[in-house]
């Protein structure tokens, strides 16, 4: 049964996408990927070690020929700063895509939605497949979409928070207007909550501390695999409406 | 010539990206270089001309997610 994500013409195979950060080596990181079976992993652009110049490539961890690689522009807190992070992370030469993250406090690391929007616009002109992490805003979910980005990927709560979908009402509006898909990025803490995303209707879940901060990543990462299946096939079933009252589901015909 | 990289002091005769490059021991493949605040096509490290006081950015991928970032190495 195939039911593919796909955007901009790249097909996705998984609708769980992880981040790469907090792993306590590339061998981890490598193995959490394998069990999570996500084909999409983030990645940050930074400076090469100069004094240690022979330093392993994570790109040789995590060969970009088996992952989509899409670098992020996490730390950025200006425009400036996210399309020159953008613009390296392109010739570095992985894709077009770039997740990006204009930053607006360093407290709630919730995102500078004025900033965001101006820097999609941009990057979507130079060609970009942009994928802005923004706030479960439904107005400015459209204004992104407007703005040319390939997808909206509304927080659920605040970053490494664990805290679930804190606005599960926003989602379904910003998922009910969304032309694009819409990927929750951000707040999930366990599989529950992964599963909860996907039954909305959400294309996909992006999270990094939920797996990399569990006591034990690799079953933590294989606990989200089937939650996020089970979400989407629940979303694609059909849940029963909730009632007040019980409905029998044995039948009353030929009791004694 | 004097030129800073990743924003230390750097003392070379090489004049070219794709050199400088060898010259560090660096693998051109998987980085991206940035010379005073202009990101060099990859098809051009040959032919760009470095000069005295250039900036000069090299930038690789590291584990990331959503800014909590650590460099695995």
């Amino acid at each position: 049964m195939e039911d593919t994500l796909t955007i901009k013409g790249i097909e996705f195979r998984s609708r769980l996408w992880i981040g790469t950060g907090k792993y306590k080596d590339f061998e981890e990181t490598r193995r959490v990927i394998e069990a999570s079976g996500a084909d999409v992993v983030t990645v940050a652009v930074r400076r090469v070690n100069i004094t240690d110049r022979k330093s392993e490539n994570l790109l040789d961890h995590i060969e970009p020929e088996k992952y989509k690689i899409l670098p992020n522009t996490a730390g950025c807190y200006t425009v400036e700063d996210a399309l020159r992070y953008s613009r390296l992370a392109r010739e570095a030469g992985v894709s077009d895509m770039v997740k990006l993250e204009v930053i607006g406090d360093e407290k709630t690391l919730f995102p500078d939605t004025m900033g965001l929007l101006m820097a999609t616009e941009i990057l979507a002109k130079e060609g970009f497949i942009v994928f802005p992490y923004t706030n479960d805003d439904p107005i400015m979910a459209k204004r992104l979409e407007n703005a040319g980005a390939a997808a909206v990927m509304p927080l659920g709560a605040p970053i490494g928070s664990g805290l679930g979908i804190r606005n599960p009402y926003n989602i379904k509006i910003i998922l009910e207007g969304a032309k694009v898909p819409v990927i929750v990025d951000a707040g999930v803490g366990t599989a529950s909550d992964a599963t909860f995303a996907m039954e909305l209707g959400c294309d996909a879940v992006l999270m990094n501390t939920a797996i990399a901060g569990a006591r034990d990543p690799l079953a933590m990462a294989e606990a989200m695999r089937h939650a996020v299946i089970a979400g989407r096939l629940a979303y694609k079933a059909g849940r029963i409406p909730k009632k007040l009252y019980a409905t029998a589901s044995s039948p009353l015909g030929g009791m004694l | 010539m004097r030129v800073m990289v990743n924003g230390e002091e750097y003392v070379t005769e090489k004049h070219t990206i794709t050199q400088l490059l060898d010259e560090m021991g660096i693998v051109p493949g998987r980085v991206a270089v940035e010379v005073s605040l202009k990101v060099i096509k990859r098809a051009d490290y040959d032919n760009f001309s470095l000069r005295d006081g250039d900036v000069i950015e090299i930038v690789k991928f590291v584990g990331g997610g959503q800014l909590s970032v650590s460099d695995s190495e």
